[in-house]
Parts: C-alpha cells; sequence; structure tokens
C-alpha cells in the first residue's frame, strides 16, 4: 500500500517569493510526523497544498493517493483539518457544529462522546463566541474527527493556548495515533513536536534542512555528547592529556566524549588528581539546540521581509 | 448540487442570522418602524384639503357663520379659528408657521346687509406651492355663492367632480412597495457584503471548503433564506400599510417574481462587492456607495413620478427602480403586462450578477 502522504519536488511561488521550493517528504501509515520551522519558513503553504486548500505550482503531491487540488471533493471525506487560525461561526454552539458537520458529511456521530473525548462537554451548548481559545481549538480538534479520517492535519494547533490546554491537546494527538490514523502536525514548539512526533522535518525558507526521527536529528546534526563538572582550572590541562576536546564553559568544564569508556576515564583523571572538584554531569544536545544551530533563534529567523498573512508558514 | 446538504446547511445559516439581533432589526423591524414613520407624516398628502386659519371679526353674526359655511362647504380647506385677542392675523401665522389665514372684518354683517362692499383679508405664502391657490378659490368660491344668494340668482353652470380610475391612489400605496423593494435591498445587500468580507478575513469559507458543502450549495441555502426573508417582510408590511393607513395594496401572484428574483440580485450584487474589497471595512464603503444611492432614488420612500426629469433619468438606471415599479404594478395597480417588462429587466440583471459573482466569489486559493 502506498504511503498516505507523498511529496517530491513540491514548489510554491507567491509572485517573486519561492514559499516552498522543492520540498520533498513521505509520511507513513499511522505515524505522527512534525513539520517544523520558524513563522514564514512555509510550513502552512506546504500543509495547505495538502489539504487541497491551495493550488501548487509545482511538484507531485499525493494524499491517499489523491491530488488533494484536483481531487479535492473525494480527498476531503477522508482527512480531517484542523486550520491555522481556526474559526467558527459565533453564533452556532459546539454541538450545532458538530451536527452541521456530521450532516453535510452524511455520517452518524455522537456528538456528546466526540465532545467528551475533547473535554468541552460543559461548554457543549454555548455560544462558539463565548468559548475561550483554549476550548475553540478543542472545537477545531472535534470537527476534524466528525469523519473518522484517515489522515489528520493540524496546523499549530497549540499556538497561543495556555500550557493546560496545551496538554490537553496532545493529549488528543496521542489517541490519534493510538487509534491507527496519520497525524500531519505543524508547530514552531520544539517540545511538542520532540514528545509527540515519530518523524520530523525541519524547514526553513522553503527549503527541508533536516527529517527523521528526534534523536537521529540530534545524533546527525548535534554536537557529540559532552560531560561536564566544575573544579579546579588545573583539571582542564589534565584531561586534554587524555586525548579528550576540553573547554571552559560558563563557570565549568565541558569534554566532548565519545562513549562511556570516556566518561569513566574522565572521572578517574578527576578522582586520581586530588584536585577538588565537583557536580559532574552528561550533557546532550536537545532537539531546541539543534534547531537553533540549523535555523538561528526561532523568533529571529522569520523571512527578512515580514511575510504576507497568506505566505505564513 | 446536492439538495439534503442545502437543508442540512440552511437551518445552521438561519440560526447564524437571528441569533444575531441587528440583522433581524434591520431586515424585519426597521422597515415597519419606517412604513409607521413615513405613513403618519404624510398621511394627509392624499387628502387635498388645506388648513386655513380664520379669524373672525364679526363677533359670529349669522352672515360671517353663513360664509364660513359657504367656506367649510366647499371641501378644499379645513378651518381653525382664532380668536380677536392674538391681534394681527399675519404676525399670528409667521409666529406659528402657518400658510394661510382668513379674517372677517367687523361689520361685515351690517356691510353686507347694506349692500356696502366688504373686503375679506386672505392671507397666503406663495411658496406653500398649490396650497395658496386653494385657499384663493375657496374663498372666492364661497363669495360667489353669497354674492348669488343675496342677488337671488340661480347658479346654471354647475360642474360634476369625480375621481381619476376607481380608487384614489394615496400616498401609503406608494409607499408600501416601496419599503418592500426596500427590504429587499437592504437585508441581502448589507449582510452579503458583511458575510463575504468577515467570513473571509476569519476564513469561514475556508472552513466550510473542508467539508463536502460546495459553493453553489451554499449559494443556494443563502439565497432561500433571503427569498423567505423579503417574503416574511412583504406580508409584514403590506398588513401594518392595511391595518395602520387603510393601504389599497394586497400581495398578488405577480409581486412574487419580484420576492425572488430581487433578493437572488441583490446577494450576487453584495457577495460582489464583498469579495472585491480586501477587507471588510473597505466592503462596508463599497457596499454604501452602492446601496445609498440606490435607497433614496429608486422609489422607495417617494414615488419617481415626482421627481424632476434628471433624477428620474438616473432612477431608471438603478434596479431596485424596476423592482419597485414592479412591486407598484403587481400590489397597487394590478397590470400584468407592466409587471412582466419589469421581471424580465430585474431578471436578466439578476443572471448577469449571479454569473459574475459566482466567477469571482472563491472559496479555495490559488
Amino acid at each position: 500500500m502506498a504511503d498516505p502522504i507523498e511529496v517530491s519536488k513540491l514548489v510554491k511561488t507567491y509572485g517573486s517569493l519561492r514559499a516552498v521550493d522543492g520540498v520533498d517528504f513521505v509520511l507513513h501509515a499511522g505515524e505522527v510526523f512534525s513539520f517544523l520551522g520558524p513563522n514564514g519558513a512555509g510550513k502552512t503553504t506546504t500543509v495547505e497544498i495538502l489539504e487541497g486548500l491551495r493550488q501548487r505550482t509545482s511538484g507531485e503531491v499525493r494524499v491517499l493517493s489523491l491530488d488533494p487540488w484536483t481531487e479535492s471533493d473525494r480527498l476531503k471525506g477522508r482527512i480531517g483539518v484542523i486550520p491555522q487560525d481556526f474559526h467558527f461561526f459565533p453564533k452556532l454552539t459546539p454541538r450545532e457544529a458538530l451536527n452541521l458537520y456530521a450532516g453535510l458529511f452524511g455520517c452518524k456521530i455522537d456528538a456528546d462522546e466526540l465532545l467528551a473525548r475533547v473535554e468541552l462537554s460543559d461548554k457543549a451548548d454555548s455560544y462558539y463566541d463565548t468559548l475561550s481559545g483554549g476550548q475553540h481549538q478543542k472545537l477545531g480538534v472535534a470537527l476534524a474527527l466528525v469523519n473518522d479520517p484517515e489522515v489528520c492535519f493540524l496546523d499549530e494547533p497549540t499556538t497561543g493556548l495556555d500550557p493546560r490546554a496545551r496538554r490537553s491537546i496532545w493529549d488528543v494527538i496521542r489517541t490519534l495515533r493510538r487509534e491507527g490514523r496519520t497525524v500531519f502536525l505543524t508547530t514552531h514548539y520544539l517540545e511538542e513536536a520532540q514528545q509527540l512526533s515519530d518523524r520530523i522535518a525541519i524547514i526553513n525558507l522553503g527549503h527541508v534542512i533536516a527529517s527523521g526521527s528526534p534523536d537521529e536529528i540530534i545524533a546527525r546534526y548535534g554536537r557529540r555528547a559532552r560531560v561536564r563538572f566544575t573544579g579546579d582550572p588545573a583539571l582542564v590541562e589534565r584531561v586534554r592529556a587524555l586525548g579528550l576536546t576540553a573547554e571552559p564553559d560558563n563557570g565549568g568544564v565541558e569534554v566532548e566524549v565519545g562513549n562511556q569508556r570516556d566518561v569513566l576515564r574522565v572521572l578517574e583523571t578527576l578522582e586520581s588528581s586530588g584536585l577538588p572538584w565537583r557536580s559532574f554531569s552528561t550533557v546532550s544536545d536537545t532537539l531546541e539546540d539543534v534547531f537553533i544551530r540549523l535555523v538561528g533563534r526561532i523568533e529571529d529567523a522569520a523571512l527578512p521581509t515580514e511575510e504576507k498573512g497568506e505566505a505564513r508558514g | 448540487m446536492n439538495p439534503r446538504r442545502v437543508f442540512v446547511y440552511f437551518p445552521a445559516f438561519v440560526k447564524g442570522y437571528i441569533r444575531n439581533p441587528l440583522g433581524l432589526f434591520f431586515s424585519l423591524i426597521f422597515p415597519i418602524i419606517l412604513v409607521l414613520i413615513f405613513g403618519a407624516v404624510f398621511a394627509n398628502s392624499g387628502s387635498s384639503q388645506v388648513p386655513l386659519t380664520v379669524q373672525n371679526l364679526d363677533q359670529n353674526s349669522p352672515l360671517s357663520q353663513e360664509f364660513l359655511a359657504l367656506l367649510n362647504h366647499t371641501g378644499a380647506v379645513s378651518l381653525s379659528f382664532v380668536g380677536p385677542s392674538v391681534g394681527n392675523l399675519s404676525t399670528y401665522l409667521s409666529h406659528n408657521s402657518l400658510s394661510a389665514g382668513l379674517v372677517i372684518p367687523s361689520g361685515f354683517a351690517y356691510d353686507v346687509n347694506h349692500s356696502i362692499p366688504v373686503r375679506l383679508l386672505v392671507y397666503t405664502n406663495p411658496s406653500a406651492g398649490s396650497s395658496a391657490g386653494i385657499v384663493e378659490g375657496a374663498v372666492q368660491g364661497a363669495a360667489y355663492g353669497m354674492n348669488l344668494r343675496i342677488a337671488g340668482g340661480t347658479p346654471i353652470v354647475n360642474p360634476s367632480y369625480l375621481n381619476v380610475g376607481s380608487t384614489i391612489f394615496t400616498y401609503i400605496d406608494y409607499l408600501v412597495p416601496g419599503l418592500v423593494g426596500f427590504s429587499i435591498l437592504v437585508s441581502p445587500m448589507f449582510s452579503m457584503v458583511n458575510i463575504s468580507s468577515t467570513w473571509k478575513r476569519d476564513k469561514l469559507f475556508r472552513q466550510l471548503s473542508l467539508t463536502p458543502l460546495t459553493r453553489g450549495e451554499w449559494l443556494t441555502a443563502t439565497l432561500i433564506w433571503y427569498v423567505l426573508l423579503a417574503t416574511v417582510s412583504a406580508f409584514i408590511l403590506v398588513s401594518v400599510g392595511k391595518l395602520v393607513f387603510g393601504a389599497h395594496v394586497t400581495i398578488t401572484w405577480l409581486a412574487i417574481p419580484f420576492l425572488i428574483v430581487g433578493p437572488i440580485f441583490f446577494v450576487s450584487l453584495g457577495l460582489l462587492a464583498g469579495s472585491v474589497s480586501s477587507t471588510p471595512e473597505s466592503a462596508g464603503v463599497v457596499g454604501n456607495i452602492i446601496t445609498f444611492p440606490m435607497m433614496f432614488l429608486s422609489g422607495t420612500f417617494f414615488p419617481v413620478s415626482l421627481f424632476p426629469a434628471y433624477l428620474v433619468t438616473v432612477a431608471h438606471a438603478l434596479p431596485l427602480y424596476y423592482v419597485i415599479d414592479g412591486l407598484n404594478n403587481a400590489m397597487v395597480f394590478n397590470d400584468p403586462s407592466a409587471v412582466l417588462k419589469d421581471a424580465v429587466i430585474v431578471g436578466v440583471l439578476a443572471v448577469v450578477f449571479a454569473v459574475l459573482a459566482a466567477r469571482v466569489f472563491s472559496w479555495r486559493e490559488k
């Protein structure tokens, strides 16, 4: 069976701006795939092309073996989408919204059960415009699930939410994965991607610059593992004598280590030196360290000219 | 086009509409307020009686009473009286914004009885239009009548007054179809301009496009609602016009084309205006530029027949004119051939604008 999402050489231009510039990736069935990148990197443009909301300039895109632009009508019933900046009709209640969707998709749902899943039961009959941002987002998730989709697209589902609301969205995403659905998540929260994803692609300025599981990305683009301690400055030379790279760093010393033996050799050297030392720890790069090394600080990495609303990513 | 989806979506759209009190106010309540206000202000314009203030300085002599009875009998003026205490009548009239007055001098009866020519003072305001001539004619008529009786003569030439047509059409008869036209214009225009721009901003069309609902189904549900709204509004306005002001209007089958095609035209126009604007604010401006001239110049509040020639030309260029003219022909004059002409014009315009709107209005982005 073909992979649920296949993208190759995808390009989208807005005038002279190449928002997406030759992107390739594949989603395997049942995995959570995160598309990470700073604002304006091309995330939303890509995901909207996959959802059939936007026409691509060139390249090949298949979602569930369908062309999302020309075969949108057949695709709609099989995918669930929470777009970025999800809004709904202000004077409808979540229950009415779900029943409307069920009617339009022509499927039977248990609105109470669906609302309970996203923890929105107590607001089932309140107008949308009286709900909080987190509750709006939960309704968006519930709406995306009405048609029991095979593939779910979540475009920055937790942006602007408080930590509690964010965690309840995460729980829903984990449940989607348990149910065997394929999830395409875009986010600029690295912690979110690292916690939820099977695989990640990092996109910047329209290019995928790294992809793989979080561990693979860290292993490939992160620095080597290190140990860190504080102690007598003379210890730096003793450690270097082992043939390891040691650098004073922020009041302590960091030593690059290749394996567990190196760690033990550093410990032995410290212990046998007779010099004072303390707070020995191992240090490894997080996804955030890698991300910052690859694209710079997230906030600083936006396109030089502030992207126009439509070209956000 | 899947009718099932149209009828699934329709109640959701209607709920969204009627839960917003402002929309319902403008589409149903506001036209009623207008019919009550305009109806009350111009209620008397159908009867041509001109108010005339009389100062009788002859202390109610039988002869002056006889003269006033003759004057009253003309039916052209409605009399009200002031006493000698108000002083100079001319001053009194101008202080009280009255346009016509009559002074019967003291000694009127004595002079008449002794065949001494007597002078009646008639004050009129030439700027008050035809009312000055009506007052003069009425006073003169009463004076001739009295002279004739004193001379012992018999009237030989006697006119007989009849009305044109079987019914006397008054202002309210034109106002009711005009305001039905107002409803057909205002509720779809204002809300479609608003919907097409704010839904675009809030990405609600994008949200709908994620479901199997198509643009055509959406538009159909929307049109059904505005046709329904126009029809309900028409029935309310006709009822209020009949009950409160005794208007001679009826909703006949001939009015139906305008209650259907009118909303289709204005929904398309509103959609077009909202779609070509980049923000809800600019859409509002575009909408007002289209709506307000049409509202005032199409015979909504005043019959176009009262307009000067150049404004009639302008009116003939406005689509709403043909809606209101058609409604007048249907509801007041019951004239099928005139209705057909108006219905064809509105129908062609509706088709053209619906096609245009369908081309410009898009849910997905290229």
